[in-house]
């Protein structure tokens, strides 16, 4: 996934894109949680986004707002050019095909009364592919692809590793050959010593597919090492959009730059002590965010301004996009 | 890859395999299912089996003690209790599958509905369930069967709608559960229909409990059909059903207790065997208990 994929030509076109996106769940009381409060990107196609954030920033909620799971309160989602709100529900049925998601729980994502082979011929049955013979094929060369041996077709999830699962989630997906996964923490529950080879899986899928992905986890050394681009979020909010590279050696938003500092491993090598930030204080509550700037509350450059006044989204330098008042193109905040 | 070396080491066991293989596994619940198999068989080849007429009056011999003749005697107007009691038992094993029957008819689905769907749907339902539990079942049943009138089909046709508040309310509230679970989810993404969603995955995943409450229900409605047929509003004499037996009998209890043995033992039998049934059947529909 580290390697530029595919061609060159498709790289501009938008596979998904997001505007101002909104995602609020009622609470009991009438109350809602802003899980997710006006979030715009766009993914191209054959890129790898990876989205960061502590838990609870509301990067599942976009995950299943972006394969249509959950509803968005407001604001829109275009899969290439179709608004997917326009679509009739036999259209979208067909579209909704190509954006799949790769769950945390390998486990939970598979129905524990159906064999493997159920599971995997299920897709097409539901997009009405094929014939019976076929479909079993194309299930069993699927479950090859994802490294499985196909004798474990008739088994039950409850009889295989977690990592098995993961590849069964990966080959059912396959089944229906989607150009874009979102990939939800997928090697989170799993064995430390399987993750490599699940990761590498998703890798070869890319570049053998043209796959894009939008690469979802908490562990930044992951990200770095799978995604071209990386999104930053911070209690229902993007903080932070750029290149990689660029977001991991050089953040220029305040919170991007104290995610970073409380994380051991990759520290940024132009990285001075006086500029490492450490985070303080608990994530507010996405009942009632902070006014203005969510991240005042924990930010140790807030002023007035952030209390009144949001950050708009800046693309302070090429490709790099920041919701910060203070962030200047070199990252120092000021 | 070749598609057919392939296709050999995936081959699914046949219906009948698999069958044999649970049938070694599981002693008991294969007894009790040979056991249900000749009562089903008793009730359907009743004329030939039994060896009296089940109606036939005699009035000279009357509550006779068990004799070679009458095996297990004879009854209040001379008729031979084991005639009635095989006849009987088709009318019992009706009566009983078409309670519960009725009761998963409209239990399910709506229980379905409700957990699946929410919201004001969910409300109307949960509320209707509500009111129907807080009645006292067999004053609602005898109050069913005297809208719809008497007879037995009309009286179990009652009990099943008296009995379907229980499936509803247990299926709803595991299709609460499961309708959140990530396979639903999974299956949504490939364009899954909610028909297909209820059917495929929320029915197999949220049905368990309701198994294990309709063997149990077979037996109450066994006992059910006496009450009623003891009210008059099930089976009509001189028609024999376990229960009316067991009725009938119960007027006699101070002269000739030995009448009530037969129908009770059946009852019991039955039920007993129901339940480890339902018990069998649990188990073999849960492959994470495969083996045990
Ligand atoms: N169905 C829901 N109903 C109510 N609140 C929800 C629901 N789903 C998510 N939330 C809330 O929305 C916020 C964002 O949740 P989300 O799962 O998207 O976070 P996350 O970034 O994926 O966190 P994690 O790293 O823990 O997975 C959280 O405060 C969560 O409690
Ligand atoms: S806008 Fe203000 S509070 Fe928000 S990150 Fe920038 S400096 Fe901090
Ligand atoms: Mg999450």
């Amino acid at each position: 996934m580290s390697t530029a994929s595919q061609s060159s030509v498709e790289d501009d076109r938008n596979i998904v894109t997001v505007e101002n996106l909104k995602i609020h769940f009622p609470l009991k009381g009438g109350q809602t949680v802003k899980a997710v409060d006006g979030v715009s990107f766009q993914i191209r196609a054959g890129e790898t986004l990876g989205i960061i954030g502590e838990s609870g920033s509301g990067k599942s909620t976009v995950g299943r707002a972006l394969v249509g799971l959950l509803k968005p309160t407001g604001g829109t989602l275009r899969y290439g050019d179709t608004d997917i709100s326009a679509l009739s529900a036999s259209e979208y049925k067909r579209l909704r095909k190509n954006y799949q998601i790769i769950f945390q729980d390998p486990h939970a994502a598979l129905n524990p009364r159906m064999t493997i082979l159920q599971s995997l011929v299920e897709p097409m049955e539901i997009q009405g592919e094929g014939t019976r013979e076929s479909r079993r094929k194309t299930a069993l060369a699927a479950l090859e692809r994802a490294g499985l041996a196909t004798e474990i077709a008739l088994r039950h999830p409850h009889e295989l590793s977690g990592g098995q699962k993961q590849r069964i989630n990966i080959a059912r997906a396959l089944t229906v050959h989607p150009q874009f996964i979102v990939c939800d923490e997928v090697v989170a529950a799993l064995d430390v010593s399987v993750r490599g080879s699940i990761l590498n899986l998703f890798a070869d899928l890319q570049e053998e597919l043209g796959l894009t992905y939008a690469f979802i986890t908490h562990d930044i050394s992951v990200v770095a090492h799978v995604s071209q681009r990386v999104g930053v979020m911070y209690l229902g909010n993007m903080m932070e959009l750029g290149p990689t590279d660029a977001v991991i050696e050089n953040p220029l938003h305040p919170y991007t730059q104290a995610l970073l500092s409380a994380e051991p491993r990759p520290v940024p090598s132009d990285m001075r002590e006086d500029r490492r930030i450490r985070l303080e204080g608990e994530i507010p509550s996405p009942v009632a965010p902070p006014s203005g700037c969510r991240f005042r509350t924990r930010c140790p450059f807030a002023t007035e301004k952030c209390k009144t006044e949001v950050p708009q989204w800046r693309e302070i330098v090429r490709n790099h996009r920041v919701a910060c008042h203070y962030a200047t193109p070199d990252g120092r905040i000021g | 890859m070749t598609t057919h070396a392939l296709d050999m080491a995936v081959k699914e066991d046949s219906l009948f395999s698999k069958f044999g293989q649970w049938c070694r596994r599981d002693k008991r619940g294969s007894a009790s299912l040979l056991v249900l198999l000749v009562i089903i068989g008793i009730a359907v080849f009743a004329p030939w089996v039994a060896p009296y007429s089940p109606t036939e009056q005699d009035y000279s011999k009357m509550l006779m003690e068990p004799s070679a003749a009458h095996w297990l005697g004879t009854d209040d107007l001379g008729r031979d209790v084991l005639s009635r009691l095989i006849h009987g038992a088709s009318k019992s094993v009706y009566a009983a599958f078409l309670a519960v029957g009725i009761a998963l008819l409209i239990g399910v689905p709506v229980g379905l509905l409700a957990g699946f769907l929410g919201g004001w749907v969910d409300v109307c339902i949960s509320r209707v369930i509500d009111t129907l539990l807080s009645f006292p079942a067999i004053v609602l049943a005898v109050a069913v069967t005297g809208a719809m009138g008497i007879g037995l089909t009309n009286a179990m046709v009652s009990v099943g709608i008296v009995f379907s508040p229980h499936i509803a309310r247990l299926i709803r509230a595991r299709t609460l559960v499961v309708r959140e679970e990530l396979y639903v989810d999974a299956a949504r993404c490939f364009g899954a229909s909610t028909t297909r969603l209820l059917v495929r995955h929320v029915t197999p995943n949220a049905i368990q409990p309701v198994i294990v409450q309709c063997t149990l229900l077979l037996a109450v409605a066994l006992l059910a059909e006496a009450s009623l047929s003891f009210l008059g509003l099930g089976v009509q004499p001189p028609e024999p059903s376990w229960g009316q037996m067991l009725a009938r009998a119960y007027m006699y209890m101070e002269i000739s207790p030995e009448q009530m043995y037969a129908p009770g033992l059946m009852i019991m039998v039955t039920a007993l065997t129901f339940n480890t049934l339902g018990e069998s059947l649990r188990v073999a529909l849960d492959p994470t208990m495969k083996g045990l």
